[in-house]
């Protein structure tokens, strides 16, 4: 049980009649970069945000860190972080006041606030732009000062919702290398993505079609399993049978 | 509560860096206190006059000089011939035209009575009713005097007091209008946006997803707003005595809470709004259409309530401004305390829990 950081068993969430996803079990490991891959709409987003505990699964089992995601929200909170689609900073704050700012709700107090940000800004290589507003710099500073924010309160898990969409492959290059020494700290990395160049970077990866997990293996595994040569070609061959259409 | 601290400071910067915000805070209040206190009044001063004595005698030059000393009148010339009078008011240039017979003043001493004309432009109705009765005022007045003299028994005067605004100062009615609708606009209108404003960019799943109670983002959300508002209700009461010279004779404290009560109802009514809208321009066009119009109509500050079709008048119930105005005018008008107007606070009150009831419950679901 402990080595799990992510245990989903059996994990389900209906829309009425419609199954979002069904039935969905995983465990993903302590420090390891789990894989999220599905076609639009092949229900990743409705699991991530049951196991963020955004929403309420209908049914099955899930824990995070050991807590439960139907009764220890609270704490589960406390030991995740996020990082949406969607940038999650404030443009019109500055970078370290985004930093402070999610320091603070996160409960860090204003020695941590201030070694952390040091730190962070000095990683970055972010020190001079500091009192800069967001708004004004580049998109690839602010997915990796995003991620960085996302992960300051040195949470077991981070959720990353396709965080490199949009972004230029050198900088998606760092971002992956952030990632990995995160993971190489002991934090578990759960990332969803469309670039299945990424999905080569991921210990292990699930693949969803239409609400249920298709396959789940390391990438090489997988290729293997499905005796093609690439990653694109086994999610084109599992994503290929799918009903849902967007 | 560190975390609540580091959330309001972060509202207080999204304030503060935001011009367009910053303008609708703090410069709405001002122009509308200076734009309704003196622009948009219903008085109406220096009326241009034409004046056709044709007997031109003590009385009518008494009268005459009276309507001369009012500040509402200017009397432009003295005409000798009724066409005269058609072409001033086809030029558009004067409001009204008084006509003293011939016999006027033998009329008056002799029989007791005499006639005066009075013709007025009613292509503005509400000017020509307000003229009128400003001359029939004059009129009755020095009849009033004259009738000192002539000690005639069994003459029924009426004495009419106006209580509360004796100069009918349209300033009295206007300012609790204007309390009313700017607060609505900046506590509806502006939580309402920075709630959904956190939806569109995508930064209200990072805040659901933090250990931030989702209670706490919301009141965090609010509290700015609040103060803010506190300090529009402090500019406009004090723009209103300095500027516009207008009473308040109630207790300043039951005026200051009673508007405290105004402005958590109007944030619960942005908040509920924020929950059940997703974009920025849903938000606006709900406040806007759904709350400005109904405070400026139905409030009973612009129009008497009284004078609406039933159907307005219920429906004039649901606006939370309607009962504000009520109040504010008891408190800073007529000098009222709680007593007179225990029933509205609690209608206010109630509206408030339920706004605030619904959006819990809303905001719940959407988490689910």
């Amino acid at each position: 049980m402990a080595e799990y950081v992510i245990k989903a068993e059996k994990l389900t969430k209906k829309f009425g009649d419609f199954t979002a996803t069904n039935a969905i079990s995983f465990e993903v490991g302590k420090g390891e970069i789990f894989g999220f891959l599905g076609a639009n709409g092949a229900g990743k987003t409705t699991a991530m945000r049951m196991l963020c505990g955004l929403s309420k699964p209908t049914s099955g089992k899930a824990t995070i860190a050991g807590f439960d995601i139907y009764k220890q929200t609270e704490q589960i909170k406390k030991n995740i972080g996020y990082m949406s689609q969607k940038f999650s900073l404030y443009e019109d704050l500055t970078i370290l006041e985004n930093i402070h700012f999610f320091g603070g709700i996160y409960g860090l107090n204003n020695q941590q606030l201030k070694s952390k940000s040091k730190q962070l800004l000095h990683d970055l290589d972010l020190e001079k732009e500091a009192k800069k507003l967001v708004s004004g710099i580049p998109l690839g500073w602010k997915q990796k000062l995003a991620f960085s924010v996302a992960v300051l309160h040195n949470p077991a898990v981070v959720f990353l919702d396709e965080p490199t969409g949009g972004v230029d492959p050198v900088t998606r290059r760092q971002f992956w290398d952030m990632i990995y020494e995160v993971a190489h700290h002991g934090m578990t990395v759960f990332v969803t993505t469309h670039y299945m160049d990424e999905a080569e970077y991921c210990n292990r990866i699930s693949i969803m079609v239409d609400g249920k997990i298709e396959a789940l293996n390391t990438p090489s595994n997988l290729k293997h399993q499905f005796n093609v040569p690439s990653m694109d070609q086994v999610f084109y061959q599992l994503a290929r049978g799918a009903k849902r259409i967007e | 509560m560190k975390q609540f601290l580091a959330f309001v400071r972060k509202e207080f910067y999204h304030v503060f860096r935001d011009r367009r915000t910053l303008f609708i805070l703090f410069g709405m209040p001002v122009a509308q206190i200076l734009m309704f206190g003196f622009a948009l009044t219903n008085e109406v001063k220096d009326s241009k006059i034409v004046i056709m004595d044709q007997s031109q005698d003590r009385a009518t030059q008494q009268i005459i000089s009276k309507i001369e000393a009012s500040h509402y009148f200017k009397i432009q010339q003295n005409i000798v011939s009724p066409k005269q009078i058609e072409e001033e008011f086809k030029k558009g240039k004067i409001k009204m035209a008084l006509i003293f017979p011939s016999n006027f003043y033998n009329d008056l001493m002799h029989l007791h009575t005499a006639e005066v004309q009075v013709i007025a432009d009613a292509s503005d109705p509400n000017v020509a009713t307000t003229v009128t009765n400003y001359i029939s005022a004059i009129i009755l007045e020095y009849q009033h005097n004259l009738n000192l003299n002539l000690n005639l028994p069994y003459r029924i005067s009426t004495e009419i007091r106006m209580l509360y605004n004796p100069q009918q100062k349209s300033v009295h009615s206007m300012v609790p209008g204007v309390m009313a609708l700017v607060l609505m606009l900046v506590c509806v209108m502006m939580t309402a946006i920075s709630i959904v404003k956190e939806k569109e960019t995508g930064t209200m799943e990072v805040l659901l997803v933090s250990p931030l109670r989702p209670m706490l983002i919301i009141l965090a959300k609010a509290i700015p707003y609040l103060l803010l508002s506190f300090i529009n209700i402090l500019t406009i009461l004090v723009l209103s005595v300095a500027l516009l010279g207008l009473p308040i004779n109630g207790s300043i404290l039951l005026l200051i809470a009673v508007s405290t009560l105004y402005i958590i109802a109007c944030l619960s009514l942005g908040i509920l709004i924020s929950i059940k809208t997703s974009t920025q321009q849903d938000a606006m066009t709900i406040s806007l259409m759904g709350m400005l119009l109904p405070t400026v109509m139905l409030s009973g500050f612009m129009f008497p309530i009284e004078n609406m079709p039933v159907v307005l008048q219920v429906i004039s119930n649901i606006v939370p401004a309607k009962w504000f105005n009520i109040i504010i005018k008891a408190v800073m008008i007529k000098g009222l305390g709680f007593g007179a107007i225990w029933k509205e606070v609690l209608i206010l009150t109630g509206m408030t829990i339920f706004f605030l009831v619904v959006s819990l419950k809303s905001f719940k679901i959407r988490l689910a």
